[in-house]
């Protein structure tokens, strides 16, 4: 997703761009998430920031591509699970309000007018509007099919090519060579062995994530739900199984439920432990959910870096590479941002935002 | 015409009646909802969520979820595994089969 | 004193049961799990027992091998050495520390679960029927030629009065002649393997001198039920609104292409049509065992290659009901032996080795005769439904493939959907592939089974005997 934005946004900024992939379109994370486009799991900071930009520049698309990539502006719901966790919640939220985010105090009696099947019993919640979902799949091949890009896939890049001065030259395949002034790391949970064939180190770790699908039912879920615990999983360092339930329906019927996090490396093994607690959390949240089928589960792996910031922008370590890979399990919602700053960077513009926090070459230090 | 049941020399119980859709149609002990149904003359008892088509009987042996039906308001019974009994009240299906 | 090595057996078709009963006969504890009311899985399929019918060997073939194999099972139940648990629908086999817990679902309504922990598991799931897309193919009145011959043996139901049985494959054959027997006007038989490739292959085939006696029995059957059979032809087309009311067939050139000029239109309510039998592997490919293709890989002794888990019968690769006895026999004695710490000896499973060996040769000779028409895609219209389930069509299959860039399956499904919905692709997954320009992969389903998010919830959680 994040490649496609970039060849888009690089496109309408008047470059060539060939997108070379070593699988098919959407085939890595992309394929395996949500389509989340979220701000409300994000404190204030550099990440809110890019993800405040990218939802505008969604809803932007969304008026080209809205039904083709199931585009929703559904909104999404944090619920509290505790009086505690409540008090917590809206403290978290007004410091999102303070950096520009509509985020609603719902109390817990009015929480079924927003979600009429919610469990009973539940303190409250925040309502936050700007979250929005997309078919990830769908987006990324929509998006690539508009931007004009060259597309090779099934090409697997073996090497970047680069000048004697060590300037990017472009990238060898296995199926050829590639040559362009410009190479741009878009390869997800893979971006840091691409990074090495450039011969730079960036710590991109793969954290598994399991997604459970339901039977089609008619629209039960209205907005994107989940639990407050879930922001302080995506935040944890944890390499053990943390689940937390987010559940929301889909234009095509299915209700989806994450969130799991798991540092196992590539372990494609299905994990009965981890879909059981993601059952768990679901119908905790929505009774109702007890008696719906589970249909199939799936399985990614989200690109993390350490300080859960993605690498966005120029490597000054090697003149021509740019990095733009390592948003988690965000990639979908700050892919249009991302691919904006880019094509804002190759182009030499001032970025719209400030691109020190992503600086790909902020982890060198601390590997020495 | 001969029929399967003289073919194998079968010796049910009484028939008993079920329902289909509010209407009576009568089906024997060990029948399934598909095979109560086929004996019916009836072949379709589903409307598809997409275009409403009808859809009834495929593969028989549970793998294909086409024949899906809701039986005493329980939705998504597969008709070709599940078996009738006495009073039971069987309802064609649209959509998801739940309730909006 | 320890307690008995306890294996679980899941499906009770022929290889499930011969494994059972030599599996308990070398003294081993044995729960066999399965989905239907009555043993026999889809080839020994028995009436519902409250059909009470007196003859049901007159829907079936080699009935005395069913006769001593239902007899070993109910020997084996009543000495308490094999546990029999029927309509438990199995969504997935748990390796554990110490063992499997195999995960099952209850009766018809596959609503409250069961759990049954053992020392090793021997897989015996069978197959399922492949159905290639072709115009009107999901009309009420279209059922696959195994569905038409499972809703016979087991409800003693057929769906109209007068059939076309179709496709390719060993299947026909009996599914004409047995629908003929019910009082079925069976119009035809069309084939599209043709006659010829059947002598090119007659060296294979001819050294199974059963095999060939057994297509006699099925000739002089469909000549006296006044069959039709159309060799070398396909379906091109289902006639109907609401339901099946004809079918058109076409006679097929060398090249496997529809022959213009020799369509006809057959009038029936029923259509019956298989291409062939694909592996239920789902529950393997969840414990992480390997595959050969699309059938689970298995050693001379039926184990696959996760420690614990055997696996016996169509799973590993279709072959007919007496290929499965051998391979269920030999995966009973190598459990057996194994789970009781003994090596078992060379001649153990001597005779069933040689069967086993033989009817492989025989399948492998009769995949080469029975293939679907080479360029059976061009059937598939744009407006033909592809995906039954979430009804994804032709064209949109070949649009993802042609501007969206899927040219695989698994891409095939994300942009389109194909494959998503109830039956989580079994149904479209060849046809899919076949749009996409590529051979059918195995897809990952890590539920066997659709399963109610309240007993996933709780999986694992039950009290076990």
């Amino acid at each position: 997703m994040v490649g496609a934005a970039c060849a888009w946004y690089a496109g309408r900024a008047g470059l060539d761009v060939i997108l070379v992939d070593r699988g098919p379109v959407a085939g890595g994370t992309t394929g395996a998430g949500e389509g989340n486009l979220l701000v409300s799991d994000k404190e204030p900071g550099p990440e809110l920031d890019l993800a405040l930009l990218s939802g505008r520049l969604w809803g932007e698309l969304a008026r080209e591509f809205g039904d083709a990539v199931e585009y929703e502006p559904k909104g999404g719901v944090v619920v509290a699970s505790s009086p505690d966790g409540l008090v917590a919640l809206e403290r978290f939220a007004e410091g999102q309000r303070a950096a520009g985010v509509a985020a609603e105090p719902v109390a817990g009696d009015r929480l079924h007018d927003l979600e009429p099947h919610l469990a009973p019993g539940l303190p409250g919640a925040v309502h936050y509007p700007q979250d929005a979902q997309v078919m990830p799949a769908l987006a990324a091949a929509h998006l690539l099919r508009a931007s004009a890009a060259r597309l090779l896939t099934g090409h697997t890049v073996t090497d970047v090519l680069r000048a004697p001065d060590g300037t990017v030259r472009g990238v060898r395949t296995d199926r050829g060579d590639i040559h362009a002034p410009a190479v741009i790391n878009a390869a997800g949970t893979w971006g840091g062995e691409l990074a090495a064939l450039a011969g730079v180190r960036l710590p991109v770790l793969p954290r598994r994530g399991f997604v459970l699908v339901t039977e089609p039912l008619p629209r039960r879920v209205r907005h994107k739900v989940y639990a407050a615990d879930y922001v302080a999983d995506v935040a944890s360092d944890s390499a053990a199984l943390q689940t937390s339930p987010v559940v929301e329906g889909t234009a095509a019927g299915p209700i989806l439920i994450g969130a799991s996090r798991e540092r196992v490396g590539f372990d494609r093994t299905f994990s009965l432990p981890a879909v059981r607690a993601l059952a768990a959390g679901a119908t905790r949240l929505f009774p109702f959910l007890e008696r719906v089928r589970a249909m199939r589960s799936y399985l990614g792996f989200r690109p993390y870096l350490p300080d859960h910031l993605p690498a966005v922008g120029p490597d000054p370590r090697v003149p021509g590479l740019y990095h733009a890979c390592g948003h988690e399990g965000a990639g979908i919602g700050l892919a249009t941002g991302t691919g904006h700053l880019i094509a804002q960077a190759l182009t030499a513009k001032t970025p719209d935002l400030d691109l020190a926090p992503f600086r790909p070459d902020r982890f060198a230090e601390e590997a020495a | 015409m001969r029929s399967p049941l003289e073919l194998v020399g079968a010796q049910p119980g009484p028939a008993f009646t079920v329902t289909l859709d509010g209407r009576e149609i009568e089906a024997l002990p060990g029948q399934t909802v598909a095979a109560a149904l086929w004996a019916a003359g009836v072949t379709s008892w589903r409307g598809t969520r997409g275009q409403g088509r009808p859809r009834g009987v495929f593969c028989g042996i549970g793998v294909c979820f086409d024949c899906l039906v809701t039986v005493n308001d329980r939705p998504n019974q597969r008709a070709c595994l599940v078996p009738l009994h006495p009073g039971d009240a069987i309802r064609t299906q649209e959509g998801t089969g739940h309730d909006d | 004193m320890t307690e008995r090595a306890h294996l679980a057996v899941i499906g009770a078709g022929p290889a499930g049961l011969a494994a059972s009963v030599a599996a308990a006969a070398g003294g081993v504890r044995v729960t066999l799990l399965d989905a239907a009311p009555e043993a026999g899985g889809q080839f020994y399929r028995q009436p519902a027992a409250e059909l009470r019918a007196r003859r049901p060997q007159a829907l079936h073939h080699q009935w005395r091998t069913w006769e001593r194999l239902r007899e070993g099972l109910r020997t084996h139940v009543q000495s308490g050495s094999v546990r029999h648990l029927t309509e438990h629908h199995v969504w997935c086999v748990e390796r554990n520390d110490d063992g499997f817990t195999v995960h099952a679902l209850l009766g018809p309504e596959q609503e409250e679960p069961a759990e049954v922990r053992a020392d090793a598991v021997l897989l015996a799931t069978g197959g399922y029927e492949k159905v290639l897309p072709f115009p009107g193919w999901t009309l009420p009145g279209v059922v696959t030629a195994g569905g038409a011959q499972a809703m016979l043996k087991g409800a003693l139901a057929v769906s109209g009065r007068t059939a076309v049985v179709a496709g390719t494959g060993p299947l026909l054959l009996p599914v004409a002649t047995g629908l003929a027997a019910a009082g079925v006007d069976v119009s035809a038989l069309v084939e599209s393997a043709s006659p010829k490739s059947f002598v090119r292959r007659s060296r294979a085939l001819a050294a199974q001198p059963g095999k060939v006696a057994e297509g006699a029995g099925y000739a002089a059957r469909l000549l006296r039920h006044r069959v039709r059979l159309l060799a070398g032809h396909t379906i091109v087309e289902a006639h109907g609104t609401e339901r099946l009311e004809a079918v058109t067939a076409a006679a097929l050139d060398g090249a496997g292409r529809v022959r213009p000029g020799s369509e006809r239109r057959i009038p029936c309510d029923t259509l019956a049509v298989g291409h062939g039998m694909l592996p239920h592997t789902d529950l393997a490919e969840t414990l992480g065992c390997g595959l050969d293709g699309l059938a689970v890989h298995v050693d001379d002794e039926q184990r696959t290659d996760v420690p614990g888990v055997w696996a016996a019968g169509e799973t590993t690769g279709i072959g007919g009901a007496a290929l499965s006895l051998a391979e269920g026999h030999i995966a009973g004695r190598s459990a057996a032996a194994r789970l009781t710490g003994t090596e078992p000896g060379p001649g153990t499973w001597a005779a069933a080795d040689r069967v086993r060996t033989r009817l492989r040769t025989f399948f492998a000779a009769l995949d080469s005769v029975y293939a679907p028409p080479a360029h059976w895609t061009e059937q598939i219209t744009d407006d033909t439904v592809v995906c039954r389930c979430e009804e994804v069509t032709g064209g949109a299959v070949r649009e993802a493939v042609a501007e969206l860039g899927a040219g695989d399956p698994r891409t095939v499904k994300l942009l389109t959907r194909a494959g998503m919905g109830w039956c989580q692709g079994r149904m479209c997954g060849p046809a899919v592939a076949g749009l996409a320009g590529c051979g059918l992969t195995p897809s990952r389903r890590p539920f066997a089974r659709p399963v109610p998010l309240g007993v996933l919830a709780r999986a694992g959680e039950l009290d076990h005997q």
